[in-house]
């Protein structure tokens, strides 16, 4: 049997292969988290159950209505963001201009008043969710077994998060973004709908945790509290890229799942904190994070 | 006293305008108005309230209270991202470049708000080195470039009414008689212009009138045709 510093390479590749996953949502969620901080300076406390939402969302179009994984694709990320419009419309939008810790304390609420919902309706066990019939079943790959929705998942992750980081870098609404980002009023001052953008920014943010959790019901069992489980990991992530910094969320997020991945194979008993050491180290060193521009 | 010409309405009307920040009453009752096709120099100290004053006309402090009005619109009744569409070009004092835009972005983030502006392709041959460094940070460029385009991207946007904060504050002579060069040449293109300047002997080849601020309130004005006759009040406002 092949090894690697003593590891069966079948192992090294199913953990690298988990450990790819995982970063696949630490880089979809912190991504969101991202793009909401850079422009409305609110720490998105809510992030954790607007992707649980998006998975439930997905469970209850198929039980209830029998819509399909591929349009609870494009749908629950839809629901998530008006829901989005409306948390934005409605109570973040008053709290713009004070201290972040109001946004964060009423997402933080917002996040138990969701889950504390679901709990009440669903229970705290999981719901399967079957993936489609077209991801089903794997490949061998001669040095692995790939389970094709896991590969999927990896695959739909990678181009959603270029396809964002595409809008906001290069194209003319992200330059609105972006300048909107650094001043606000000079861009309004321009003839720009700023508060306009800032709604839309947070609803193109929750969006992409809707689409996560979409993508992760298969995976993991929908349950109320399947945000809550990722989100404290996700905002680890968030301080290692650095707040507000578009690519240093994706690369960071795929980064650190896999480095969880790894830790489990050489070393298990620390794969659960290593994400937090890493956090720990990179507060010491750099606190604007690897990615942060710093004040 | 006030340099009269009773032919043509006011373009842009400001009167008795008085701003707040916060709880910091600036403006006092500011009045002034200008012509189509006119250039007019507000001058004053430091403090004085010059950018405050703009910065009510554009809508950037909300805390208002008195007349603004573009052509008989009255500005203080809109929301702020509708002001500059109603003819506003504004090119703020700190010049506001976007370090996370490039030149190109910088030039064509404001949204165009009528026909006439001037094409990127215009722009650029006016201005050769913006050109040579249209991918780079905007915030890259010296300080004589930056202000460039800072005006050069209100031209496109095709607003005829131009706000210039202070465009030639810390910039090198050439620099500056570059930008007395630039807005010269738009001033027989026709457009208005409201120019706050500290520098009145560049200003006096630019302005048709001036208005003298102190302390949040109009103290005086007159036509650049009187300026030699005004220099000795002028040298007490302005402390120099
Ligand atoms: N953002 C602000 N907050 C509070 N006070 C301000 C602010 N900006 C300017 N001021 C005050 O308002 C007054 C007028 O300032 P300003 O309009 O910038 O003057 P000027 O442009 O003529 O130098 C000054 O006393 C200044 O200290
Ligand atoms: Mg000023």
């Amino acid at each position: 049997m092949t090894t690697i510093f003593g590891v069966p390479t079948a192992a090294l590749y199913g953990q690298l292969l988990i450990g790819l996953i995982n970063g696949s949502f630490y880089a979809l969620l912190s991504l969101g988290l991202a793009v909401i901080f850079g422009m409305l300076h609110v720490i998105n406390f809510a992030h954790g159950a607007l992707y649980m939402l998006g998975a439930f969302a997905a469970w209850l179009a198929l039980t209830k209505f029998g819509v399909n994984y591929w349009a609870a694709l494009a749908l629950a990320p839809l629901a998530v963001a008006i829901l989005g419009v409306i948390i934005e419309r409605t109570t973040l939008r008053r709290l713009a201009g004070l201290d972040p810790l109001y946004g964060l304390l009423l997402t933080f609420g917002l996040s138990l008043v969701i889950e504390g919902m679901f709990r009440h309706w669903y229970g705290s066990s999981g719901q399967p969710y079957a993936p489609p019939p077209q991801l089903q079943g794997g490949v061998n790959l001669g040095f692995m077994f790939l389970p094709i929705y896991r590969g999927w998942v990896v695959v739909a992750s990678v181009v959603v998060c270029f396809a964002t980081w595409f809008v906001i870098e290069r194209t003319r609404l992200g330059a609105y973004l972006r300048a909107a980002t650094e001043n606000p009023a000079l861009v309004q001052a321009f003839g720009i709908n700023v508060p306009l953008l800032v709604t839309a920014t947070y609803a193109g943010g929750v969006a992409l945790a809707g689409f996560a959790g979409v993508l992760a019901a298969p995976i993991y069992q929908v349950s109320p509290l399947m945000g809550s489980n990722l989100i404290i990991v996700v905002f680890a992530v968030v301080v290692v890229g650095g707040m507000g910094s578009i690519m240093g969320a994706i690369v960071t997020g795929y980064m650190l799942g896999v480095l969880e991945g790894l830790t489990k194979v050489y070393y298990p008993q620390a794969s659960a904190i290593v994400i937090f050491v890493v956090m720990a180290i990179v507060l010491l060193v750099r606190p604007a994070g690897l990615f942060g521009r710093g004040e | 006293m006030q340099a009269q010409n009773t032919a043509s309405e006011p373009l842009l009307e400001v009167r008795d305008l008085e701003a707040w920040y916060g709880e910091s009453h600036v403006l006092h009752g500011v009045s002034l108005d200008v012509r189509e096709g006119e250039t007019i120099t507000i001058l004053g100290r430091n403090g004085a309230g010059k950018t405050t004053t703009l910065r009510s006309i554009i809508g950037i402090v909300r805390k208002r209270k008195g007349v603004i009005t573009l052509r008989g619109q009255d500005l203080l009744a809109l929301p702020q991202h509708k002001v500059a569409r109603a003819g506003l070009g504004y090119v703020p004092e700190e010049r506001g470049i976007f370090a996370s835009l490039s030149v190109d972005e910088n030039l064509s983030l404001p949204p165009k708000i009528a026909d006439g502006g001037m094409s990127i392709a215009d722009i650029y041959r006016i201005f050769p080195n913006l050109e040579e460094r249209r991918n780079s940070p905007g915030t890259k460029l010296s300080g004589g470039e930056q202000q460039m385009l800072a005006i050069a991207r209100i031209l496109r946007t095709g607003a005829r009414v131009l706000l210039l904060d202070e465009p030639t504050e810390g910039l090198a002579p050439v620099i500056v008689q570059r930008i007395g060069e630039l807005i010269r040449t738009l001033k027989t293109q026709g457009y208005t212009i409201v120019l706050v300047e500290q520098n009145f002997r560049f200003a006096a080849k630019l302005a048709d009138r001036f208005f003298v601020m102190e302390d949040g309130r109009v103290v005086d004005t007159f036509a650049t045709t009187e300026l030699s006759a005004r220099m000795g009040s002028l040298h007490e406002y302005l402390g120099v």
